[in-house]
């Protein structure tokens, strides 16, 4: 462990480390609105569940990293299935309204339980988040989401945002897989949080509100909707930008407000949109030997009868 | 094989099917005809489980579906051509094909099924890697009776195949309905082409106003003065 570890300056590394959070976190979203295409603004809400879960199991039960990480995984994921098994009938707009709610009550709550600070937070957590566990995690991720893809799984939910009616008359049982996928989606955004909150070492309901989860939505939208390459360049990109457009102080978020329209009038499907690791691989060796498709099917098609 | 009995559905408070019955025996094509608004598309997705009777039975052989979700119904054999095609627009042909035969356990058996698929249709074929939404209508109605055929089914629901077609294409849509009949699917067919789908139909039913009006052999139906002057313009 710790082989990333001090190798960039603090300030690079706090921004490695916020990066790949944010590619954890946009990856579950990706899962929920980008492949099924179910709209979700209360992606924070699932984060947020994640890092006061894990930070409390650090704080007051002094858990191992790994089992507070895990627990808040969990508990988002718990959550994931309460919510979504009654809203996930519900579809476009109706599903959109519905999660923000759950965000926005959630931080209500929050807000007044003095069990977890209430509005003063909680404060203390042990800075137990380093590049090397989030660079561990991310890739975990990040390989769990590319084998989701290519799984039957994967392509039920392709099925569902294409078609929910056509994908019920072929058989995809829509709730079922709906429901399994927004907890994982939701697991995921747990773990996300679980990170973030041991590296910030200070969380605030505040900081998970309906904003938390749009900047997540950006990174989805911007990457390209559905493509996991894609979202990760999003989370790094929109991560970033803010830190590079700091010489120009007061403008930055103007900068960055008009850098996001832009991009949307441009590419409006996303930097990568349809792209998938996959794709990639395909094209680099179509590159690599012209006039050799690996995908064709060699011989001829049988007679059917 | 297929029975429906008494069954009503009510959207709200809009009666769209009063005391429906019908049957489909193996091996048959059954024409279910009838104006916009009849109720034909509502007796259909009342089998395949999208819309819940109010009352009623759906047995399939001898088994009930009237609550059985949709992936239930697929899985005991019955598969939906759905109205308006509804493939799905940014996967391939192939994929499109591959997810007809999603609740199939004999994986090893759906490459050969997807090459019978591309005999019976050869444009699929030239056209596997192509996003299905590229497709032209008729491409697309073959698309998804392809994609129904995928999963096996013992019978086949039809919603309006020759929707939206130009005239040529509705005839080599009804000859392939008649084709895949022949090799054994049996088939329950929803048309407002009245003519065309009385055809090929061995037996047929009127819908009117979510009731089942008159019913009988298609070749008497076609020459029923009534269904002659409501549907087939005569």
């Amino acid at each position: 462990m710790g082989l990333l570890d001090g190798l960039l300056p603090a300030y690079y590394e706090s921004i490695l480390i916020t990066v790949g959070i944010y590619i954890i976190l946009a990856l579950g979203l990706n899962l929920i609105t980008g492949v099924t295409g179910q709209l979700n603004l209360g992606h924070a809400a699932y984060m947020c569940i994640g890092a006061y879960t894990s930070a409390i199991m650090s704080m007051h039960y002094g858990m191992p990293f790994i089992v507070a990480i895990l627990a808040g995984g969990l508990l988002a994921a718990a959550f994931g299935v309460v919510i979504g098994y009654p809203t996930l009938r519900l579809t476009g707009d109706y599903l959109a309204i519905c999660t923000l709610g759950f965000g926005e009550i959630l931080k209500s709550v929050l807000y007044n339980v003095p069990a977890v600070g209430g509005a003063m937070g909680l404060a203390g957590i042990p800075p137990k988040t380093t590049l090397t566990i989030v660079f561990i995690v991310m890739i975990i991720v990040i390989i769990s989401m590319v084998r989701v893809e290519s799984s039957r799984f994967g392509r039920a939910l392709v099925a569902i945002r294409e078609d929910e009616i056509a994908a019920e008359c072929n058989g995809i049982n829509a709730t079922k897989y709906k429901l399994q996928m927004f907890s994982l989606g939701c697991f995921i955004a747990g773990i996300g949080g679980a990170l973030w909150a041991h590296k910030i070492m200070v969380l605030q309901p505040r900081d998970f509100g309906f904003l938390k989860s749009i900047e997540i939505l950006n990174m989805v939208v911007l990457g390209g909707l559905g493509s996991i390459p894609g979202t990760i360049l999003g989370a790094t990109v929109l991560t970033s930008i803010p830190e590079i457009l700091r010489f120009s102080s007061e403008y930055r978020m103007l900068l960055y407000g008009a850098l996001l329209v832009a991009m949307m009038i441009f590419r409006p499907h996303g930097l990568m949109g349809g792209v998938s690791f996959n794709s990639i691989a395909k094209r680099g060796m179509r590159w690599l030997k012209p006039g050799d498709k690996p995908d064709d099917k060699p011989g001829q098609k049988g007679m059917g009868g | 094989m297929l029975v429906v009995e008494n069954v009503d559905v009510n959207y709200g408070a809009i009666r769209a099917l009063v005391d429906v019955s019908l049957e489909v025996h193996e091996g048959e094509i059954v024409a279910l005809i009838g104006a916009n608004g009849a109720g034909k598309s509502t007796t259909l997705r009342s089998i395949s489980g999208l819309v819940k009777p109010n009352k009623g039975r759906i047995l399939f052989e001898g088994s009930e579906l009237q609550k059985c979700p949709p992936h239930k119904v697929v899985e005991m054999g019955i598969s939906q051509v759905p109205e308006g095609r509804r493939v799905f627009p940014l996967m391939t042909v192939l994929e499109n094909l591959e997810m007809g035969a999603f609740t199939r356990k004999d994986r090893a058996n759906i490459k050969d099924d997807i090459d019978k698929v591309f005999a019976k249709f050869p444009r699929l074929e030239e056209r596997k890697k192509q996003p299905a939404g590229t497709l032209s209508g008729g491409e697309q109605q073959m698309l998804a009776i392809g994609r129904a055929l995928m999963s096996k089914p013992k019978i086949m629901l039809m919603d309006e195949p020759s929707m939206g077609l130009a005239p040529m294409l509705v005839q080599e849509i009804f000859n392939i309905v008649k084709e895949i009949n022949q090799s054994g699917t049996t088939i329950l067919l929803v048309e407002q082409n009245a003519r065309m789908a009385l055809a090929v139909a061995n037996r047929g039913y009127v819908l009117e106003t979510g009731q089942v009006v008159i019913s009988g052999a298609a070749a008497d139906l076609a020459k029923n003065e009534a269904v002659q002057k409501a549907y087939l313009g005569v």
